[in-house]
């Protein structure tokens, strides 16, 4: 910690960062208004798969930046999983020099163009920024400058990839090529790794090409940070599962010491309440995977997608949103979100509530559904909803919702995409016999160096937290490449 | 990468293909299936492994004509690539000693059935084999089931060969005649839901192996759930194989045929755009 902030305050002392604050007063900085992202219209993107959010332009972004005061305490930067200096590629937005600013971003985190479109900045630097605790003010949009220095630096072509120490020869495993995975993989290739990454499916990427959606994260984003860690040196094989196409033992034998497993979500949640498989009735990431992995929206694809004029999304996270939004794009004329408790505890990004609702989406709360109906062919047709009230708090520390008596009615939908959860992967668990696991099957790590009961297999992501999100799938995959390099170093000495 | 290196036509509308899996020819046992994906924008689909030769790095697959998918895994010629080939996925067959065998195979199920039937006899068992098709050019691998079956019934709809009438009718038979410790089915659906029913009649605990729709096939998406004993369970992770008697076969028709008619008109646009030799009349 300590290291961290006399790095922090050298940083900060540097002379252009000192005449960049004596620039403009604080009181002016204080008094500006937030930047607005540019959207497209709510209209027009439901009709596509364009991104809605188009970014910002080089003015706002420079005018946002002036906003940041440049704390000598930034404490943005403790909400941040990956820890990016945050004030110092700020101001050099402010600056001008934008690639610069991209370099700051990627001293710390592997793929900035992601985390600045999907982070949940309102709960983390945001939430911690100067503006949001001390003055009661909107934060500086931090989030929208990341992704605006990400963005110029994709679009200049100038692409820096970080420094990277002499090849040490090492070989590592990583397993799933998902957020986890692929910041560990830049972090342990930095380091002078020599890194391959196995995945199952036939892209890179894991959720961020199956999950998220297009019009929130454009694949090309994503394989241009994919492209700068084959440029680091990380291989990638697809189409290769461990545990099943090679086990762990495997492939000790062809070299490889340790092993980083980021595999993720594994089975989809079902609620176990009548009807729940008749057709048209999925998981949300059987619909996404269609609609976003097998291109089932595309008419040269050879996947089909079923998706009706009604369609009812259960749930109320990220992915839920994704998928009721998907369906508005598919043509639906009613997506709904039905969601067990209240606007206020649903767990997805307000900006995605926010885009939700402009583009005509329908949301129902407190209520849960009870039982499918279907027509004669098996096709769901109608849900019975049970209302819900709120009593009182649970472990969470979100109220409970309690069934109301009495309160049912029926709502037609053609399509009901359950988006209630996942249980972590179990094939690289179910592979590994010695691995110890909790009774939810995720593995059991040690907090601060993520490593397993296996002292060579470390893990993040998904599969040691249950769900969470991609930017704390990232901090695993980077203070794991930390705790793992750590060991090896020890190891080989 | 996954080259086919051989080619062979059972029937018009069924082949067997041997081809270049180094990985998954070391990993396989019998009872797993791989996903396959043909072309870019293909989709992905599981089909359960034949066979395979570690040393020569290749397994081998039987696929039938059924849908676009399958028509281009079909067109493909020796020396041609599939795009994209993982596995092997699923839980093995578990092989014991259990005395007699009663191995139930239809249509090109009799393919993933080799072998099975093939753990088992080198497990010390007697197996008795029943193959059935509609007609004598439906019937495949008659040679390869015989060299590990202690006695193999051959039946056809048609009588075209073997003796004439159903599965269940040749199962039958080798029940009335002799103790049947487990059986193992493997064909479509509706032939495994009936040969199911029949060794229920007679206490014979029985396994069968399911094909249902895939989308990854690794446990992700949930698109092959089905119910047994009342639980939802996940083909591609819990499965293929379960226990017959447990099985709601209606519910798995159902979600069998949950994109027929999408299928059906996807595969006349593909007929439409690729004349190839065997075109079924429609």
């Amino acid at each position: 910690m300590e290291e961290r902030d006399t790095y922090l305050k050298s940083e900060r002392s540097q002379p252009w960062r000192e005449d960049l604050r004596k620039l403009i007063s604080n009181k002016e900085r204080t008094n500006m208004v937030r930047v607005k992202m540019n959207e497209v219209d709510a209209q027009v993107r439901i009709k596509s798969y364009v991104e809605v959010n188009s970014g910002l332009s080089m003015e706002q972004a420079q005018l946002e930046a002036s906003r940041c005061i440049d704390c000598p305490n930034p404490t943005c930067i403790s909400g941040c999983p990956v820890e990016i200096n945050i004030p110092k590629f700020v101001k050099r937005i402010e600056q001008g020099e934008f690639l610069e600013a991209a370099k700051v971003l990627k001293e710390t985190s592997t793929l900035p163009a992601v985390c600045g479109r999907v982070c949940p900045q309102e709960k983390q630097c945001e939430a911690n920024c100067f503006y949001t605790l001390k003055l009661k003010k909107e934060p500086v949009a931090i989030g929208f400058l990341e992704r605006f220095a990400a963005d110029y630096e994709q679009a200049s072509g100038e692409i820096s990839i970080p420094e990277i120490k002499e090849k040490n020869g090492v070989k590592v495993g990583c397993i799933g090529s998902g957020p986890a995975g692929l910041t560990f993989a830049g972090e342990m290739a930095k380091s002078g790794y020599e890194v391959t990454v196995f995945e199952a499916l036939h892209e890179i990427g894991g959720v961020l090409k199956y999950g998220i959606p297009e019009f929130r994260l454009p694949n090309r984003v994503v394989d241009v940070e994919i492209d700068a860690l084959k440029r680091m040196g990380v291989q990638f094989e697809t189409n290769f599962i461990v545990g099943k196409t090679a086990t762990i033992e495997d492939l000790k034998e062809e070299g490889f010491q340790a092993f980083f497993a980021g595999s993720g979500a594994g089975l989809p949640r079902f609620m176990g309440i009548p009807g729940e498989n008749y057709l048209g009735i999925l998981s949300s990431n059987e619909y996404l995977t269609r609609i976003n992995l097998m291109h089932a929206a595309e008419l040269d694809s050879d996947t089909p997608v079923l998706s009706g004029k009604n369609v009812m999304v259960i749930g109320g996270g990220n992915t839920a949103m994704d998928s009721v939004r998907t369906a508005k794009r598919l043509g639906a004329t009613r997506a709904m979100i039905v969601y067990r408790r209240s606007m206020d505890e649903m767990p997805a990004r307000i900006e995605e509530i926010e885009h939700a609702k402009e583009e005509g989406i329908e949301f129902m709360t407190l209520a849960n559904p009870i039982e499918y109906f279907a027509d004669e062919k098996g096709r769901v047709k109608s849900v019975k909803i049970q209302k819900m009230e709120l009593g009182e708090p649970d472990a969470s520390g979100r109220r409970r919702p309690i069934p109301m008596e009495g309160s049912e009615e029926i709502i037609e939908a053609e399509t009901v995409v359950v988006s209630v959860g996942v249980s972590p992967n179990p094939i690289v668990p179910d592979s590994l016999p010695d691995l110890e696991t909790t009774k939810w099957g995720t593995i059991v790590v040690n907090p601060d160096s993520l490593q397993s009961s296996i002292p060579e297999m470390f893990a993040g992501g998904d599969i040691v937290r249950g769900g969470a999100t991609v930017i704390l799938a990232m901090g695993d995959g980077r203070r794991a490449a930390q705790a793992m390099h750590k060991y090896l170093t020890n190891k080989n000495a | 990468m996954y080259e086919i290196l051989s080619k062979e036509f059972f029937s018009e509308n069924v082949v067997k293909l041997v081809i270049h899996a180094p990985r998954i020819a070391k990993a396989r046992r019998a009872g797993h299936f791989v996903i396959l994906k043909i072309g870019e924008k293909g989709e992905r689909f599981p089909l359960t492994i034949a066979g395979a030769d570690r040393e020569n790095g290749t397994i081998t697959l039987v696929v039938q004509k059924v849908g676009v998918s399958s028509r281009k895994l079909v067109a493909l010629e020796v020396g041609e690539c599939i795009t994209d080939l993982v596995g092997p996925l699923g839980q093995a067959t578990h092989i014991e000693h259990k005395g007699t065998i009663l191995a139930c195979g239809g249509g090109v199920g009799v393919a993933p059935l080799l072998p099975i039937v093939e753990a088992y006899k080198k497990a010390g068992n007697r197996v008795i084999t029943v193959i059935a098709a509609r007609s004598k050019d439906l019937i495949i691998l008659e040679d390869q089931i015989k060299e590990f079956s202690d006695e193999l019934i051959v039946m056809t709809d048609d009588g075209s060969h073997g003796q004439k009438g159903l599965v269940t009718e040749g199962m039958e038979a080798a029940i009335a005649r002799e103790k049947i410790d487990e059986a193992i089915i493997i064909g479509p659906a509706v032939m495994m839901k009936f040969a199911a029913m029949c060794t229920k009649k007679h206490n014979i605990p029985t396994m069968v192996s399911l094909n249902t729709i895939m989308v990854d096939g690794t446990g992700m998406c949930g698109a092959c759930r089905i119910t047994v004993a009342g639980k939802t369970k996940f083909v591609c992770v819990d499965g293929p194989e379960f226990d017959a008697h447990q099985v709601d076969f209606d519910e798995m028709l159902l979600r069998l045929n949950g994109y027929k008619e999408i299928e059906k008109a996807a595969e006349s646009t593909y007929l439409n755009l690729n004349t190839d030799s065997c075109q079924i009349p429609s």
